[in-house]
């Protein structure tokens, strides 16, 4: 827990404000490589961005990215996306990865720089296109090639040829499950949500219920015209892509009933409709020091006061939030109940359902958090209003930049003044961002 | 030596670097050349373990001949000896017994690649700019100082016929495919590359067994294929080079001078001179390019329909940073998708079309004119929408911004009326398609801005067009010889000649297309407007019309004077032939037309009047333009 001195340090320092941001529709994974590469995502929804700024491209201190899979062409993706985007050679751009949080790594990137003095108007996001995570060969089939490599005459290579197995080579791994997988306790992401339900007896039921929600709120959040955060995209064929195309208008409880457990299957809860899409998407935020808003006249939306990181029992990575969120309202003298609006990462419903039952677990506060007692009731009328990613898509590194992008316009329409951004992250972490309107 | 620059390094292998006195790009001019024969006798006396040919200009290694010389050619000797000044040399330089080796980076066109190819090996640098090929049928003439012999030879009759006939070039890693390049590096290991290429005795690259049998006893073949090939593209009595070409190579073996008499008839003939102006008054537009130090980055197109679109796309593709507005994305997008089409046809590597189509950026709420040194606005004619339009936009633009309308139908003096500064309304007019007009009329507005005008002139060439200066009038230069040509055209009809009679008698006149099929091509709905303003108030052809009541609208529609299925008008070529003075008839108010704008200064003059024409419409380049035309007519008569 920070003690006294870095609080007066966070206060201290200058304000980081946001100026402006945008994200891409959230593209939900159809069969096969989707229509965009991540670097596209990014750049179509950064250039314009940039073009109804007063400044130029050119301008920028720095541009930085999250990226939790960028495809084996996009090394240093954020580099990539700054040329791209029209940035010019001189400004740097590099590429963060905290898994999950990786689009909320960027902005806290971005406001270290800033509070340090390296930089003053920073371009920071996150983007990913899980419909074109790669498929790997396995370790047996490199080992077949690297033993190719070595055989000199072509009998050599015919024999070694006639060693290979259909099976080996028609097992490819799926690089968006190893992604998706703890690499030190070996649970799919599914099977740690799967653990919250459990420990916190979440029903089924109420998954369901959480994710028909998300996505009514969604609809009901595009019909009075609250993405217009979204910059639509285009292809090479002129298609439009202008909406988040996993929201379905048709979702009902019967409907989610219908689904198998993916994760643990037969027996268990969370199922592909109460969990996150797997989905393509890219957002952006701009920050600016005080200076820069005054040198470029910009009016800013709103501003980052405090951000947090927090690690926790990989097994039960889905109460980051909690872990996240409780040190920033502590450091700040706040309860749950002053913070006007939550975007709360919907990973897994069952996750967002065992934070909420976390903060009202007097045992949970208590060994975890170290708490007195049970930290308090979660308003759910105040969180993910427009819905969440269960409808909206999980771009896993675009995601926590949408959620502060998305955060801000919620307080700002509704006249709210505090807000909190909160995911949790496959490998046991948490991050939270604290806003405030200007 | 005035042009060559000759050292020897340490290893004996003499390098020629080819640096012309006194110009931008190398030319073999006489002078050049002559001194080429004193530095092969340099060489002759102390012969070097090998010679590397390089340039010593930025722009490219060798353009080609000194086509200011054609000019003063006026006798049959002179012609003669011009192939073989070229022919002997480079047969001399081909026969040397040392290595050669020419390091070709940038263009390296005609006579460049003429010298090239008599070098042993040839060696191209994969840049953009690298560009090979033999384009002198372009001018008329004929590669006849070894291109015709060399060419087959190394990359075989059939691809050689194709470029030589076509004029068309290779960049370098399709030369280097093709076995023109005997390998193709990039810049930073050039020298050591050419270096170690000229002194490794590898044995030529020669091409497979049947390309070598077609260049030798099967020739016939190939020379019968070429001919019918070239029947489909160029009517001899218009364009005689391609079928010299084809005769020099067949029976001559490529040597020009064992037939003196198609030099005579080929050099000297109406089409070369008329070509060779040609490209003289293309130069002289380029130069309208180069009278301002005006460099645009940031383009903004108002307007996503067919022209706005295409304007769009081609500035991105000549580098620009370009935004294109429109009410709607949905109305932006096929925009794009045409666009995505033209990176990937000219710029190929996926990596160049990605940068490309990164650049074109889909802009509703027009934030792009606050960053533009460029704003074209190509909406639809309407003065008020205009008016509007211009309002909104000039408080947003930068101090020094150009900006302009597309408008073809529309006064500039009426457009102008709302802006706070009048005087900086340009008009940049492009043709459709943009992608293969190279014409754009740059309009001047009285009490225009000069500057302005300068401007526009030089972001017209900066996009690799022609900018043609023309003062505002109905029309411009363009449209206003096109309409009482294309009035002519439908009178004709209208007096019952069959349109694919009209369109026959046209093509045969050397046009690139049949006015008939042009006004489908244009659409019958704007050929009718555009009539209204040009032609003074005179009735409409009864046959535009009819068809246009009929919302029969041409090739948009499927179907206008012609049915029209896959883009292409079914001529059914029944209802007999032409009037005898049918030609006459077309071409006279167009001649006529053109020379009022003369007269009225609409266009500076005669000679820029027909570059307008050429290349603006495509007007039989052979002729020289419709007033060159007319006054060798004239000539011929009084003759």
């Amino acid at each position: 827990m920070p003690d006294g001195g870095l609080i007066m340090a966070m206060t201290m320092n200058a304000p980081i404000y946001i100026v402006d941001g945008a994200r891409t529709p959230f593209l939900k994974a159809q069969k096969g490589p989707g229509p965009f590469a991540a670097s596209d995502l990014a750049t179509q929804s950064g250039r314009a961005l940039l073009l109804r700024q007063p400044f130029s491209p050119e301008d920028l201190d720095e541009v930085i990215l999250g990226c939790a899979a960028p495809s084996p062409d996009e090394t240093n993706i954020g580099r990539m996306v700054a040329l791209r985007m029209g940035c010019g050679r001189k400004v740097p751009g590099w590429t963060v990865m905290r898994n999950c949080a990786s689009g909320m790594q960027a902005i806290d990137s971005a406001i270290a720089n800033i509070q340090c003095g390296r930089s003053d108007l920073v371009l920071a996001g996150g983007v990913d296109a899980l419909s074109r995570a790669p498929l790997l060969y396995s370790d047996a089939m490199v080992r077949w090639f690297a033993g190719m490599m070595q055989m000199k005459t072509l009998g050599q290579k015919a024999g070694h040829f006639l060693k290979l197995r259909p099976g080996t080579l028609l097992s490819p791994v799926i690089g968006l499950m190893k992604g998706l997988t703890d690499p030190v306790v070996g649970l799919l992401m599914g099977q740690t949500a799967e653990n919250l339900a459990w420990k916190f007896g979440i029903t089924r039921n109420q998954m369901d219920e959480f994710s028909v929600r998300s996505h009514q709120r969604a609809l009901a959040g595009r019909a009075a015209g609250h993405f217009a955060e979204i910059v639509p995209v285009v292809d090479a064929a002129g298609k439009v892509y202008g909406e988040d195309d996993g929201v379905r208008p048709d979702a009902s409880m019967e409907g989610m009933a219908k689904l198998k457990p993916f994760f643990d299957k037969k027996y268990g809860n969370i199922t592909a409709a109460n969990s996150s899409q797997i989905t393509d998407g890219a957002a952006w935020l701009l920050l600016a020091s005080e200076a820069a808003l005054a040198k470029w006249n910009l009016k800013p939306l709103g501003r980052i006061v405090d951000s947090q990181w927090a690690g926790l029992d990989p097994a039960q990575m889905g109460l980051g939030p909690v872990h996240a969120s409780t040190p920033i309202l502590q450091r700040h003298g706040l309860t749950l109940a002053d913070i006007d609006y939550w975007e709360l990462n919907e990973a897994f419903a069952a996750q967002v359902l065992g934070c909420i039952a976390a903060w009202q677990s007097e045992d949970y506060c208590r060994t975890e958090l170290e708490l007195e007692g049970a930290f308090g009731a979660l308003d759910e009328t105040r969180l993910n209003v427009d819905g969440g990613a269960v409808a909206i898509g999980h771009p896993v590194g675009a995601s926590g930049t949408r959620i502060v992008l998305h955060l801000l316009d919620v307080l700002r329409r509704n006249n709210a003044k505090r807000g909190i951004a909160t995911i949790c992250i496959g490998g046991g972490l948490g991050g939270a961002m604290l806003v405030e309107t200007c | 030596m005035k042009h060559w620059i000759l050292q020897r390094d340490a290893d004996g292998v003499a390098w020629a670097m080819l640096d012309r006195a006194g110009e931008a790009a190398n030319a073999l001019s006489a002078d050049v050349m002559a001194e080429l024969g004193e530095l092969l006798d340099l060489m002759e006396r102390e012969p070097p373990k090998a010679l590397i040919f390089r340039s010593g200009k930025e722009a490219g290694f060798i353009a080609g001949a000194d086509i200011e010389e054609f000019k003063r050619i006026d006798s049959p000797e002179k012609s003669r000896a011009l192939v073989a000044r070229g022919w002997d040399l480079f047969n001399r330089l081909a026969a040397v017994r040392y290595p050669t080796l020419a390091l070709v980076r940038g263009h390296c066109l005609g006579g460049g690649l003429e010298l090239a190819l008599a070098c042993r090996y040839l060696l191209v640098i994969d840049e953009p700019g690298t560009k090979l090929g033999l384009p002198e049928v372009m001018l008329g003439i004929f590669p006849g100082w070894g291109g015709m012999l060399r060419l087959p030879e190394r990359v075989g009759p059939a691809a050689a016929l194709d470029l030589m006939l076509t004029g068309k070039t290779l960049d370098a890693k399709r030369a280097k495919r093709m076995g023109l390049a005997d390998d193709c590096v990039p810049p930073r290991i050039m020298m050591p590359a050419a270096k170690q290429l000229v002194l490794s005795s590898q044995p030529r690259r020669r091409p497979p067994l049947l390309q070598r049998l077609l260049n030798g006893p099967l020739k016939f073949v190939v020379a019968n294929g070429a001919r019918k090939q070239v029947a489909k593209k160029a009517r001899p009595e218009h364009y005689p080079a391609p079928y010299a070409i084809i005769d020099i190579w067949a029976k001559h073996g490529g040597n020009a001078l064992e037939a003196p008499e198609i030099i005579d008839r080929i050099v000297r003939s109406p089409t070369a001179q008329n070509l060779v102006r040609v490209f003289f008054l293309q130069e002289r537009l380029k130069a309208f390019g180069k009278a301002a130090d005006f460099k645009a980055q940031r383009v903004h197109i108002v307007g996503a329909g067919v022209m706005g679109g295409d304007i769009a796309a081609w500035c991105a593709l000549r580098g620009m940073t370009v935004t294109l507005q429109d009410q709607s994305l949905e109305r932006i997008s096929p925009a794009l998708a045409r666009a995505h089409k033209l990176f990937e046809k000219r710029l190929r590597e996926p990596l160049r079309v990605r940068a490309a189509f990164d650049r074109l950026i889909p802009d509703v709420a027009g934030d792009g004119v606050a960053h533009a040194d460029v704003v074209i606005e190509a909406i639809f004619e309407s003065v008020e929408a205009k008016h509007a339009l211009f309002k909104a936009i000039e408080p947003r633009l930068k101090p020094h911004a150009v900006l302009a309308t597309n408008t073809s139908s529309l006064k500039i003096e009426d457009l102008r009326t709302v802006l706070e500064k009048p005087e900086r309304l340009v008009g940049i007019h492009f043709f459709n398609p943009v992608a293969l007009m190279p014409l754009v009329e740059v309009v001047e507005t009285a009490g225009a801005d000069p500057a302005a005008v300068k401007a526009a002139c030089a972001f017209v060439k900066q996009i690799d067009k022609l900018p043609l200066p023309v003062k505002s009038a109905p029309g411009f230069l363009v449209n206003a010889v096109l309409a009482p040509y294309m009035l002519a055209a439908m009178q004709a009809v209208d007096e019952g000649v069959a349109p694919e009679a009209v369109d026959e008698a046209m093509l045969a006149f050397g046009m690139p297309m049949g006015p008939i099929e042009l006004i489908d091509t244009v659409g019958l709905d704007i050929a009718m407007a555009a009539g209204k303003q040009l032609a003074g108030g005179a009735e409409p052809p009864h046959c535009l019309t009819e068809r246009v009541e009929k919302s029969q609208l041409g090739k948009k529609s499927g179907q206008g004077f012609y049915k029209w299925s896959n883009g292409k008008p079914a001529k059914v070529g029944a209802g007999g032939t032409a009037p005898a003075d049918l030609v006459e008839r077309l071409t006279a108010p167009l001649i006529t037309a053109a020379q009022r704008l003369v007269d009225e200064g609409v266009v500076e003059d005669a000679d820029l009047a027909d570059a307008g024409v050429i290349f603006g419409t495509g007007f039989a380049p052979f002729t020289g333009g419709p007033l060159q035309y007319a006054r060798n007519n004239q000539e011929r008569r009084i003759a």
